[in-house]
């Protein structure tokens, strides 16, 4: 089992990213450079957090056209699980691999603190150790954290499951105090209809260790790990 | 010839930067500013002569790139 990490110009969580696989996990991974076309080689793709392309024009608007971006919508389409994490959140929707957008937060500030939140569906590649309603302790760091999508879209989201995370307080309420940038029904995180796309503004690689204040970030990695072991 | 292109926030999104600036106003004594909405522009430099292919060109762009669809409008203006 392998894990790919794509670099973007700005990427800055790469190597979090890198650590944890690799010294944490105990895992083969490896760097994939944005103008890399070829994926056979790994298992799982993360898109890191990070400014890629100096977040010029809009949060992940160039970074979408870099030529990977093309060969991830194809690992995609053949069920291969892919996490983006922040920036990369913001790239998967651009890309069109999740929907909905990112505005700015709400307060217009650069948020960088722990939030909660809570794991709505743990049944996907990336939240399948998570007891139902568990609440995780992970860092936010955006500026652009405040998702976005209109009414029929937000209807399908609920329909279909596809949020994943929201915003919470320490003990799982879900309400507007607890949403720290604007975010649309307090939301952190989301995956496609398929499952095998996540996107969360959170940083769960900045928190698998309790040297760091929570290993609550581990549960992701290792749901990943999991899920890629059962299919074999 | 040369395209102005303006992007502004779809009126359903709320758009707080504007909203800071409508208050800043109103607090200077500009109490008949009603609506402040904050966009961007974007000028590009076309190497055509074709009025009409320049606004296709330009309407192809930011369908693709300049603009998000699913929160931002824009319009613009060929000069030249």
């Amino acid at each position: 089992m392998k894990f790919g990490i794509v670099v973007f110009p700005g990427s800055n969580c790469d190597q979090d990213c890198f650590y944890v696989v690799k010294d944490i996990l105990n895992l083969p991974v490896e760097y994939i450079w944005h103008k890399e076309t070829e994926l056979d080689s790994v298992d799982c793709i993360i898109l890191p957090g990070g400014f890629s392309y100096g977040d010029y024009l809009r949060t992940g608007a160039i970074a979408r056209f870099s030529p990977v971006m093309d060969s991830i919508v194809d690992f995609v389409k053949k069920g291969g699980i892919v996490l983006g994490i922040c920036n990369g959140f913001q790239i998967l929707l651009e890309a069109g691999l999740l929907p909905g957008a990112i505005l700015r937060n709400a307060n217009l500030h650069f948020i960088c603190k722990y939030a909660y939140i809570r794991a709505e569906n743990t049944e996907t590649p990336f939240t399948n150790l998570c007891k139902k309603s568990r609440v995780l302790k992970i860092p936010i760091a955006h500026n652009e954290g405040n998702y976005y999508i209109d009414e029929d879209g937000l209807k399908n989201l609920e329909k279909n499951r596809q949020i994943v995370f929201r915003y919470c307080s320490s003990d799982g309420e879900v309400n507007k105090e607890q949403n720290p940038n604007g975010a649309m029904g307090n939301i952190a995180g989301i995956v496609n209809r398929d499952r095998n796309v996540l996107g969360m503004m959170p940083h769960p690689e900045r928190c698998t260790e309790q040297e760091l204040g929570s290993e609550d970030g581990f549960l992701i990695f290792k749901s990943m790990v999991q899920w890629l072991n059962k299919r074999g | 010839m040369e395209a102005e292109i303006y992007i502004t926030l779809k009126r359903t999104v709320a758009d707080p930067q504007g909203l800071t600036v409508e208050h800043a106003l109103n607090s200077l004594g500009y109490q008949d500013v009603e609506e402040v909405r904050m966009g961007k522009l974007v000028i590009v430099k076309l190497n055509l002569k074709d009025k009409i292919e320049a606004e296709q060109r330009v309407d192809q762009m930011c369908k693709k790139l300049l603009a998000n669809p699913i929160i931002e409008d824009y319009k613009f203006k060929i000069k030249g």
